[in-house]
């Protein structure tokens, strides 16, 4: 008895060691919140976890339940020295036991199917709130893009979106498609993920309580850099939030100090993808320039903003990003510091 | 019993030359060579398919590792999920459907030796396709070989925009051409358990394992037919102008999905049926009991049969199906359970009171139990839809489903290869190799399956080829990779004993396991016509009867 009540002390140990690692792992980045489905910031993701938990009692209940009746069978039942050469009872079965064990797995079953289907229909058929906002996604092999429709504003890879206050809250509704192949967006603490799937229009809806950066990654495998297609959410105080998209709204910044690396801008084939509005590149294939200094990262998320980092990406996009659809632009070492000097002053 | 191998006089067995050997067992018919055949094939592509696992692992070892390119990584997971699926698991549990079922029901050979050869060959030359597509996958575009399109396949990912070159084309092929072998088998197999029966085998005394194979011959023909069905199609779209998945003209890339999974979740009901099949032969032998339940374990199968054919969209959950059909697919899942729980209540049932033997066969049918049944709770939260649209896509599924397939279904097939091995070479696997094998198995197996669940917690994908740091995911990602290798060990440990005990096991005997049903009767290995008289049977343990005369099951049922 003594040993059993060690061995699942030892048990209950190493359960709490790993939960406080799924913890500690979580807050190891102070940059990001983590990517824990144990730590909901958001209604979608809380309404889950509740439901998580529920769940896994029920199924950790019929394991213990089940795991017992079959250590108990193959240490009770062993064979014996002593018995070895004779036959046990034979048994062939008992409609009463198989009756048993039939109809109280459907009652769980039922349950289970129950507190399901309520959250079901609490996160998929949830009304749009009138003061909700509206993004659309557009996910692309390996970027996201990101429309405003009520604002007017398009931007890519980073999502802006305003915190909710649980008393009064402000969702935020996102209208899901797809340009090329699948994705599937997913922001752990933020909602589940819902799929991007072209000619197939998906909704899902989130309602932040923290301000914050959340982070989190396409799921659905979209090709070669599938890996690389990270997930940032700002969620901004409705001042900042404000404030974002009135600078988004701003025309791009026409600096007289580097009309040179503008040129060299509108005279490759960067326009050909790149839109920066108010000039003549208006490609859709890339994503938006515009404000392209008010990104934390680049190349969706695989490297932050940094002058050296744009200067490598437009040289030779296969050292941060091997596959990408970015190509390398080829341009003579000049034309690249004027080009980075331009994308510079894209505020 | 009256049927052990009759010597026929002036027949030259001694002599044969290689390319003679060669030539008998590549122009076989005979169920027991062709069922070898399948079983060799399949364990080859297990150490292919094995390989490209450690491959993938080396490169998740920890963040931004840069051990292969993620165009390489792409072609791995496709080609490990291909392979393993449809050229070592099928193969293998065809194999043994095609050894055991004629011999369990006292027939001669399959109903139809020339399809069961036809059909053998035909998944043979799928697999070779598959794999040839490392050569000529290019074709003249340069596009890079061996499919990348992960083992869904996903549409449009399929399509020429997004898959130029001929890799994609491969892969169709290869399933197209080993699913028509496959349909071939299920055919054989249905046909000859209906028709072939010994004197006195009726259907409610045939083994477990037969009837199994019987629900799983009805299920191939069902849930192939959709996949191959979509790949003819796949090819419409690639060659002939067809827009059946072609999004950019208006295809639906949910159609794909449907057709894929509609199949995809029969098939994993189609490999773990022969596995619940040789549990239920195993364990009794090993309790001294018989199964507990057998009509309830055959119903229990074949409602799991019909169940499990409504219930493929649990993999569409995040594909953005209204409530209503999630909730329909939620419930359908869950109670999938229930049969399946009913099976296992039942095996415990059969061990208790019984005198277990804990031999090499056994032990693994243990470690398939417990394993299934984490594997099942899993699949029970999954099956809860907003758990899912968590869950789905992230490495707590790919965690699952190899709990399923390795702990579940692999761990089961171990059993039957340390339990029939006797009666196909006449000799025994070493038991203590066999400990050796079991207990770093299960050792890797729980290293790299149980600590996998974690990261798909913590927000890890699936199918990505690295992952940054600071996320939580390295010391997770590294024990994954390090139990890899154990299991790597293990299967060579498998491998060795197969081979070493072909050559010095111990004589096995008719009946090395003191067991029941018919194929025990005769000679270790058969002779070719198996029986040399069919055997009457009376009961579902026709050996039990003969053996314990004064207390035969035939008075029971």
């Amino acid at each position: 008895m003594q040993r059993v009540t060690k061995t699942l002390k030892a048990a209950l140990h190493s359960f709490a060691f790993l939960l406080s690692c799924m913890t500690a792992a979580a807050a190891a980045d102070p940059a990001s919140t983590g990517t824990n489905v144990f730590a909901p910031q958001s209604t979608p993701a809380r309404s889950i976890l509740h439901l998580s938990t529920f769940v896994m009692a029920i199924t950790g209940i019929i394991f213990v339940v089940v795991f017992t009746l079959l250590v108990y069978s193959i240490s009770k039942f062993r064979a014996k020295s002593a018995n070895a050469n004779s036959e046990p009872a034979q048994v062939y079965g008992s409609t009463q036991i198989e009756l048993a064990w039939t109809i109280i797995p459907v009652l769980i079953v039922v349950v289970l199917f129950m507190a399901t289907a309520r959250v079901i229909h609490a996160m998929q058929d949830a009304p749009e709130p009138t003061n909700a906002l509206e993004v659309t996604v557009v996910g692309h092999q390996f970027w996201w893009e990101y429309r405003y429709p009520k604002f007017g504003v398009v931007t890519a890879n980073e999502l802006h979106v305003p915190v909710s206050d649980p008393a009064h809250p402000t969702p935020t509704f996102l209208q899901l498609l797809s340009a090329d192949t699948d994705h599937s967006f997913w922001i752990p603490e933020l909602a589940g993920k819902t799929d991007l799937v072209p000619n197939h229009p998906n909704r899902m809806w989130m309602d932040p309580e923290h301000t914050g950066v959340f982070v989190g990654q396409c799921a659905q495998y979209c090709g070669t850099q599938h890996a690389k297609m990270l997930l940032r959410v700002s969620v901004d105080t409705p001042e900042d939030f404000e404030q974002w998209i009135r600078e988004q709204h701003q025309p791009a910044v026409a600096d007289e100090r580097v009309t040179a690396g503008r040129r060299v801008f509108e005279t490759t084939a960067c326009i050909n993808c790149h839109a920066v509005n108010g000039t003549v590149a208006n490609g859709r294939f890339g994503p938006d320039l515009t404000h392209l200094m008010s990104r934390t990262t680049i190349a969706a998320g695989a490297a932050l903003n940094t002058p050296e980092n744009l200067s490598l990406w437009i040289k030779n996009p296969e050292a941060i990003k091997r596959g990408s659809l970015m190509p390398a632009m080829q341009l003579s070492q000049s034309d690249l510091e004027a080009l980075v000097g331009y994308l510079e002053t894209l505020r | 019993m009256s049927s052990n191998a009759i010597t026929i006089p002036g027949v030259q067995v001694e002599g044969k030359s290689w390319l003679e050997t060669l030539h008998e067992w590549v122009t076989t018919v005979d169920h027991k060579r062709l069922g070898i055949l399948y079983i060799i094939y399949g364990l080859g592509f297990l150490v292919i398919g094995g390989v490209e696992a450690l491959i993938i692992r080396v490169q998740l070892m920890h963040s931004h590792n840069d051990f292969v390119t993620p165009q390489v990584f792409n072609r791995m997971f496709t080609m490990h999920g291909t392979t393993m699926i449809f050229f070592m698991v099928m193969p293998v549990l065809f194999g043994f459907a095609n050894y055991l079922v004629p011999l369990m029901i006292g027939a001669r050979d399959m109903a139809f030796p020339r399809l069961n050869a036809f059909s053998f060959w035909l998944t043979a030359f799928g697999g070779l396709l598959l794999y040839f597509s490392f050569l000529g996958g290019s074709g003249l575009y340069g596009a890079g070989n061996a499919p990348d399109v992960g083992w869904w396949a996903y549409a449009p990912l399929g399509a020429r925009a997004f898959s130029p070159g001929h890799s994609t084309d491969y892969w169709t092929l290869s399933l197209l051409v080993s699913g028509l072998g496959s349909i071939g088998t299920a055919i054989n197999i249905i046909a000859t358990v209906l028709c072939m029966r010994g004197p006195g085998m009726k259907l409610g005394r045939m083994p477990l394992l037969v009837w199994l194979y019987l629900v799983m011959g009805g299920m191939v023909l069902i849930a192939i037919t959709p996949l191959s069905a979509a790949q003819i199609m796949l090819l419409v779209d690639r060659y002939l102008g067809g827009h059946f998945f072609d999004t950019q003209a208006g295809g639906s890339a949910v159609l794909w999905m449907h057709f894929f999974w509609i199949f995809g979740h029969p098939e994993v009901y189609v490999l773990v049926i022969p596995a619940f099949g040789f549990a239920s032969e195993i364990i009794p032998v090993f309790s001294r009991k018989p199964i507990f339940g057998y009509p309830i374990m055959v119903a229990a199968t074949v409602a799991i049969g019909f169940v499990s054919l409504s219930v493929w969209a649990h993999h569409m959950f995040t594909v953005g199906m209204n409530s209503y059909a999630n909730s329909f697919f939620a419930i359908t899942t869950m109670a999938v359970g229930i049969p399946t729980g009913i099976k296992i209540f039942n095996w415990i049932g059969t061990m208790w009171g019984g005198r277990i033997q804990f031999k090499v066969p056994m032990l693994f049918c243990i470690g398939f139990l417990f394993q299934f049944l984490i594997a099942g709770l899993t699949g029970i939260i999954q099956a809860s839809v907003p758990v899912d649209w968590q869950l789905s896509l992230s490495y707590f599924v790919v965690a699952h489903f190899h709990y399923v397939i390795v702990g579940g279904i692999l761990f089961a097939t171990f059993a039957a290869f340390y339990y029939w091995y006797p009666k196909v070479t006449g000799r025994m696997l070493s038991e203590n190799l066999g400990k050796w094998h079991f207990w770093l198995f299960v050792i890797g197996f729980h290293m790299t399956f149980d600590v996998m669940h974690i990261p798909g917690l913590l927000g890890m994908p699936r199918r990505i080829y690295t992952y940054e740091p600071g996320r939580g995911w390295d010391t997770l990602n590294l024990i994954v990779s390090i139990g890899a290798f154990i299991q790597a060990v293990a299967i060579v440990v498998f491998v060795w004993n197969l081979v070493i005990s072909y050559i010095k096991g111990a004589k096995a005997g008719n009946d090395p396991w003191d067991a029941w049903t018919l194929e025990w009767s005769t000679s270790s290995p058969p002779p070719a016509y198996n029986f040399a008289t069919v055997p009457m049977v009376g009961s579902r343990r026709p050996l039990w009867d003969l053996k314990h005369p004064e207390d035969p099951d035939s008075q029971y049922e």
